[in-house]
């Protein structure tokens, strides 16, 4: 009754159809040309650093002696962010899928995704005046015992505020990300083929090991390759945590620097060519994250193919 | 005790396998041992719970190793790895929570502190605050103002073009070639380092505005970047599993398209929808680098987004960290970040317990 009545009110009703479709379409174009906008205006702001005398960039040296450094300070912290957070990531997806007891796995799953929960400035902040303070004697004792293997080079740091801590702050926030996804992939596993393990007499690893792992192989590796791209973006754990410094080997030292913490340290107080040169910066960070997810997406993609997951 | 156990039994079943209660025995003589080792080397609890696990595993596994043989040992050993990488997961978890709220709660008590600014106070205040132990002034009233209107206008832009380009996507386009576009450019935007959103925003108003333009508004479209993707994807997965029956009832009554989905698909959705928002509110809300270059740092109170600095949360716990208002006594600083870092907790709590609540109250009301 009342939708006959608003229908003719509303004529046929074919102005509506036209302007809600357009509104959507526009709002899917937007979406296009924002992210078009977003590499367009970084290149357009960084340009005047790539065209300017090399003496005028920070360091004296022009922007690939700039930016190097500080590409591989972000490319180790990242990398140890994934080869702390990898196992435990799919340790703890594993656990919750398929060890622990079915009425409690949902509320672990909660748990973990508090950890995603909370802002990176106060993991930047427990980083920098809980867990620096913590490491320091660990740092002493690796410079005394192993300081002849070049990444644990003493002296150590005298506050903890180095790579590795900053790396370890990453990898507690990549962590959830890698355990969500993997959880998702591992629950996908055919109930048959682990159920057809289980009854050849396979102990419950094995049956992981040879059921689980194999079809989820794909699903971690997107999901390792996701929290890459968030471990290389993170800005605020790094800038907090991280007393920088010029690029050094050892990790137990205060030195090395990230994209994003450079950015956001020192873009308040930049002006002319710093401020280019910092968007430049910014736009080098865009480019290696948006490689890492595109690979991520790419094998997510490829692995559903083959899986006739979803 | 093991060994007389499996004597008394003797069953062909049983053969073999260790008795159901080796694991209690494994785990008090663990603990045991390892409080002994501990008093050697100094006694601290954390040490003692750590060695008596590690203690416990090995000792299972190595029972089960003499015992039942390789392959139950592997699969022992994969069981405590598998848990123990849960117990250190949850490790940061409560130590963060746990500094948060004892360095956090006495800032959060003290008078004030949610109602006013940090207008006026200056580094002379705190140091008279230490030295005369009287409360230290200033407050976060500024910063949850800015945070609350920030997220408010992120949310005002994202909502709306989040929402339509899903309904796009479902709805309109049946999969061709544009929809695969956004959709792959949604997931690209998904991993835009935040820092790099509000370096577009900054860039975006700096050409438009002026050089070094930065308001609120600059940082609200900075976190819509960061915030239409997450919406997108939410409101996209949930308007997937809106039943096609539904939608084919409407058309075969007559209902036009777009009332079909503003009248049947999106109130059928709404749940999902709602509580997808919340979430994503609850993300950018957090977000501290894209608002630290394009909102500046203000100590006052600006309830105009569109000039002037504004404060936020998680940016005044940024400053309050890194440049103490007096350097030569942090300590006031410290309490009004710690205790902003808690407000901020709290605030995004609500928020993730808020969309759950909301996905239940607006749940359709179907047969299943």
């Amino acid at each position: 009754m009342s939708t006959t009545k608003s229908a003719r009110r509303a004529g046929t009703g074919r102005t509506g159809d036209k302007v809600f479709s357009g509104a959507a379409l526009g709002a899917g174009v937007l979406i296009v040309a924002v992210l078009f906008a977003v590499a367009m205006f970084l290149v357009i702001q960084a340009l005047p650093t790539f065209s300017a005398a090399p003496a005028d960039i920070t360091g004296g040296k022009g922007f690939v002696s700039y930016i190097f450094p500080i590409v591989v300070g972000t490319l180790i912290a990242a990398a140890i962010a994934l080869v702390i957070a990898t196992p435990i990531g799919v340790a703890v997806a594993l656990y919750i899928s398929h060890y622990a007891p079915r009425n409690m796995a949902r509320g672990l799953g909660y748990v973990v995704d508090l950890l995603a929960a909370i802002p990176s400035v106060i993991y930047g902040a427990w980083g920098a005046t809980f867990l620096a303070s913590q490491l320091k004697v660990p740092y002493q004792w690796l410079a005394d015992n192993a300081g002849w293997i070049p990444i644990f080079g003493g002296p150590a740091s005298g506050t903890g505020k180095t790579i590795l801590t900053a790396g370890i702050v990453l990898a507690v926030m990549v962590l959830p990300i890698i355990a969500s996804l993997t959880r998702e992939i591992f629950l996908q596993t055919p109930m048959l083929h682990q159920e057809a393990a289980l009854a050849l007499g396979a102990t419950r690893w094995e049956m992981i090991r040879m059921a689980v792992l194999p079809f989820a192989r794909g699903g971690i590796i997107s999901a390792v390759m996701l929290g890459l791209g968030r471990a290389l973006g993170e800005t605020m754990a790094v800038a907090l945590v991280l007393s920088s410094g010029p690029m050094i080997a050892s990790l137990i030292r205060s030195g090395n620097q990230t994209i994003a913490a450079e950015i956001a340290l020192n873009f308040p107080e930049a002006f002319g060519l710093r401020l280019n040169e910092l968007i430049a910066a910014g736009l080098v960070l865009f480019l290696i994250t948006l490689l890492v997810n595109m690979v991520a997406r790419w094998i997510i993609s490829r692995h559903k193919e083959f899986s006739g997951a979803n | 005790m093991a060994t007389l156990m499996t004597e008394r039994k003797r069953s062909a079943l049983t053969r073999g396998r260790l008795p159901k209660s080796t694991p209690w025995v494994v785990a008090a003589s663990s603990i045991v041992v390892a409080a002994a080792l501990m008093s050697l080397i100094g006694f601290n609890v954390f040490g003692w719970a750590v060695l008596s696990a590690v203690l416990f595993a090995a000792g299972n596994v190595v029972s089960s190793a003499v015992v039942e043989g390789r392959r139950k040992a592997t699969d022992k050993l994969a069981t405590s790895l598998v848990l123990g990488a849960f117990l250190v997961a949850l490790l940061p978890l409560v130590s963060v929570i746990w500094t948060v709220l004892v360095n956090g709660v006495p800032g959060l008590l003290a008078p004030g502190f949610l109602g006013t600014s940090m207008k006026g106070v200056t580094g002379a205040i705190d140091n008279a605050s230490v030295a005369n132990h009287t409360p230290v002034l200033g407050g976060v009233y500024h910063a949850f103002l800015g945070s609350v209107l920030i997220t408010l206008w992120a949310t005002l832009i994202s909502v709306p073009v989040g929402l339509l380009t899903s309904i796009y996507l479902v709805e309109y386009s049946d999969g061709n070639k544009f929809s695969k576009v956004i959709t792959f450019l949604v997931d690209v935007m998904t991993g835009i380092p935040s820092i790099v959103a509000g370096l577009f925003a900054a860039a975006f108003f700096g050409l438009v505005m002026g050089p070094g333009t930065k308001t609120g508004f600059v940082a609200a479209v900075a976190l819509s970047v960061l915030m239409i993707p997450v919406v997108v994807r939410s409101s996209e997965e949930m308007l997937k599993i809106v039943p096609n029956e539904l939608r084919e009832a409407a058309y075969a009554l007559g209902v036009r398209k777009w009332r079909t989905i503003l009248k049947v698909v999106i109130p059928t959705a709404i749940s999902g929808i709602a509580s997808g928002v919340t979430l994503a509110i609850a993300r950018v809300i957090g977000e501290t680098a894209p608002l630290l270059v394009t909102a500046g740092f203000a100590t006052q109170i600006n309830s105009n987004v569109f000039a002037g600095w504004m404060a936020s949360l998680p940016t005044f716990i940024y400053t309050q960290i890194m440049t103490p208002t007096s350097p030569s006594n942090p300590d006031p600083s410290n309490q009004r970040a710690w205790a902003a870092a808690l407000l901020l907790i709290l605030l995004v709590m609500l928020l993730n317990l808020g969309a759950r609540l909301v996905a239940r109250i607006f749940a359709p009301k179907t047969g299943r």
